[in-house]
């Protein structure tokens, strides 16, 4: 009998995390989550028991609560081989302009409490050899746009921690880091805004995305849907004195 | 506020729209407002799923709660839709008991016009299968209705167009298949008394239709193709494609219609090309028994995105009325002769043997049900009312779920249950509260 591999998706209320733990779970992995709302999260896990027939795992965490990431990776019942951080909080980049509070808050959830929690992970795989990381970060952390900056500045920074560890572990050689940098997903986070239906992809694609990139190809860094990856590539190229004329 | 429409795409009519993302989210919105329905795939035709002030789409109550394989049971919110359940548990050896034309539609549309499928006569409509459900009162109390608790209220949300309650959960049986394929025959009827002699022959087969010709006139009047299918066993499967997969998976999703085509496009003309060109490749298949994938059997017309579009941005009306079975053979002849000297294009024409229906606006009868589509023209809407009254006076009705412009005079005679909905309205506070385009336009 063949022991199946396990997956810890942290943000598993969350609609992506929620599509990467089904992914996980159609492929026959054992999947458990964690959420600060664990009532919705266990209605995901729920979802992937009826869907999948596997016994889904869920964890509670308040990512924020920085100071007990430790005691929640030691207290969980086994390592997993692969741990993925879907993360995220969008913010109101108005209202993060006037309420340091807030702007704190989108700090801390896409860049510090995701990258701290990671790190640790990143620290017990390598003591014990083994184990994927996949980090959710987004396009909006490759460039700051005036929309929305305080989130982009955080996921930027998100990515940046992510290379970093990727580059600390390729040189053990045991632990893989994966970036994923999703554009616009029609999720809960995102029902309130107008997207262009031609750059917008579903829940499902991410993680169909994140599954291949972290368990069926060797790549680091990947973007959901190669038109964001031209798109961004672009925005990249354009000038600093040209780019802070425009409205984006 | 924006327009929305139904699958038609007429009437637009402006509404407020919300989407909660869970069913806990849903006692809050209710409260303060009126005037709201719950809307699921938007894949009723006309003004049933669109709110007088608001709508609530169900589309991201799209979790399964629990599947029990020893039984078939499965609960689910009532935003999942009969393309995600087929696409879970066909590789997993189940299907529905009881499926529309279109997969795009969630459980509680399916539940709310109580959908039938192509084996009425023999398996009910889609609410004879369903267990259990639970439904948001409009003072925002979740109640389980079934055949045993509440069982009033079951009655008449089953095919009850939303207007008993918010469905939030179901509970259904999935029914297990050896293979996902069918064995489907064709027939051929050069007339509408061979049609129906054919439809009764076939009756025995689990599934079966026909596919009419609405443009032929005289005596080819009623001239069809009946299609009759079976689930296939394990052993049909290995004898037609051994080597093919026994639950295959669901197809990918083929072209979308871009836009709406121009109204020239389904001019008769064409409209005679395409039937005559349908009916004789169907005439070279016939009685010899072909292998059908589920969903092309199924579904074929969800292989073709936004396909409402090729009826132009004025949109179309479907027709659809069931004819008892004593009067069936004369007043479908008058119906379909009317269609034929119009000349108008109805490329999509259905007639099928429905059997009773259990809840208490459901729309079978025992009899024939045909369907018609028609792209909207000043002219037809004097057209159908002609049409509805030789229904009326038939003793038959008209499906709600394609409605658009029935009258409320067509609608009490044909609905017997109408009183008792408004009664059950009162005495839960829904009369204000739940009120669609459809409800407010036929007084219910």
């Amino acid at each position: 009998m063949t022991v199946s591999k396990s997956v810890l998706v942290i943000g598993g209320s969350s609609d992506i995390g929620h599509a990467t733990a089904l992914r996980y779970a159609e492929r026959s992995w054992q999947v458990a989550l964690a959420a600060r709302d664990t009532i919705t999260a266990q209605r995901n896990a729920d979802d992937i028991k009826a869907r999948t027939g596997n016994d889904v795992a869920v964890h509670a965490l308040d990512i924020l609560e920085t100071d007990r990431l430790a005691a929640f990776v030691d207290d969980l019942p086994a390592l997993p081989d692969t741990v993925i951080s879907v993360v995220g909080e969008l913010g109101d980049q108005a209202r993060a302009e006037r309420d340091i509070a807030h702007a704190a808050m989108v700090m801390r959830t896409n860049f510090e409490a995701p990258s701290l929690l990671l790190g640790l992970f990143a620290n017990a795989f390598a003591a014990r050899g083994s184990g994927t990381i996949v980090g959710v970060s987004s396009v909006a952390g490759d460039r700051g746009r005036g929309s929305n900056y305080v989130y982009g500045a955080a996921k930027a920074g998100f990515s940046q921690f992510l290379s970093g560890l990727r580059n600390r572990m390729a040189l053990t050689g045991k632990v893989r880091v994966v970036t994923v940098k999703p554009g616009f997903v029609r999720t809960r986070m995102t029902a309130h805004l107008k997207l262009p239906a031609p750059l917008t992809v579903t829940p499902a694609r991410v993680a169909a995305d994140i599954y291949a990139a972290a368990e069926e190809s060797p790549r680091d860094v990947i973007y959901v849907g190669r038109r964001f990856w031209l798109v961004m590539t672009i925005i990249g190229l354009i000038p600093e004195a040209l780019f802070k004329r425009l409205k984006l | 506020m924006s327009d929305l429409a139904g699958w038609g795409n007429y009437p637009r009519i402006p509404t407020e729209q919300l989407v909660p993302a869970r069913a806990e989210a849903i006692a809050p919105l209710l409260a303060g407002r009126s005037g709201l329905v719950a809307r699921g795939q938007g894949r009723a035709y006309g003004d049933a799923a669109v709110g007088m002030a608001t709508t609530l789409t169900s589309s991201r109550l799209n979790r399964m709660r629990r599947f029990d394989p020893a039984s078939g049971e499965l609960t689910v919110e009532a935003g999942v839709t009969i393309a995600d359940i087929l696409a879970t548990y066909v590789p997993r050896g189940f299907f529905l008991k009881v499926v529309p034309g279109t997969k795009f539609v969630s459980i509680g549309g399916a539940i709310a016009a109580d959908v039938h499928g192509k084996n009425h006569h023999r398996d009910g409509g889609f609410g004879d299968h369903v267990i259990a459900l639970r439904l948001m009162l409009p003072n925002g109390e979740i109640v389980t209705c079934s055949r045993h608790a509440n069982a009033e209220l079951f009655h008449a949300t089953v095919g009850g167009m939303g207007l008993t309650g918010i469905i939030v959960e179901a509970t259904l049986v999935l029914m297990p298949i050896e293979t996902g394929w069918l064995v489907q025959e064709t027939h051929v009827a050069e007339d509408l008394d061979a049609a129906m002699a054919a439809l009764e022959r076939t009756a025995a087969h689990t599934y079966s239709v026909a596919w009419i010709d609405c443009l032929a006139r005289g005596r080819a009047l009623g001239r069809s193709l009946i299609y009759a299918a079976d689930h296939a066993s394990a052993a049909d499967k290995d004898r037609f494609a051994p080597a093919r997969d026994a639950f295959p998976p669901q197809r990918r999703a083929g072209p979308s219609m871009p836009a709406f085509m121009p109204s020239f496009v389904l001019n008769p003309l064409a409209v005679r090309g395409f039937n005559a060109l349908y009916f004789r490749r169907g005439a070279r298949q016939a009685l010899t028994p072909q292998l059908v994938h589920w969903d092309p059997y199924f579904f074929p017309l969800d292989t073709i995105g936004h396909w409402n579009r090729i009826y132009g941005p004025r949109g179309f009306l479907q027709h659809q009325c069931v004819i008892p079975a004593a009067n069936a053979r004369r007043v479908l002849a008058e119906i379909l002769d009317r269609v034929a000297r119009r000349g108008s294009a109805s490329f999509l024409a259905v007639l099928k043997q429905i059997g009773d229906s259990h809840g208490l606006m459901s729309f079978p009868l025992r009899g024939y049900t045909l369907a018609m589509d028609f792209p909207i023209q000043d002219s037809l809407f004097g057209f159908l009312d002609e049409l509805d009254a030789i229904v009326t006076a038939a003793g038959g009705r008209l499906y709600l779920a394609k409605d658009a412009r029935q009258s409320r005079a067509t609608f009490a005679a044909g609905y017997a249950g109408l009183d008792g909905l408004r009664d059950i309205r009162r005495c839960i506070g829904a009369t204000d509260k739940l009120v669609s385009h459809l409800s407010a336009r036929l007084g219910i």
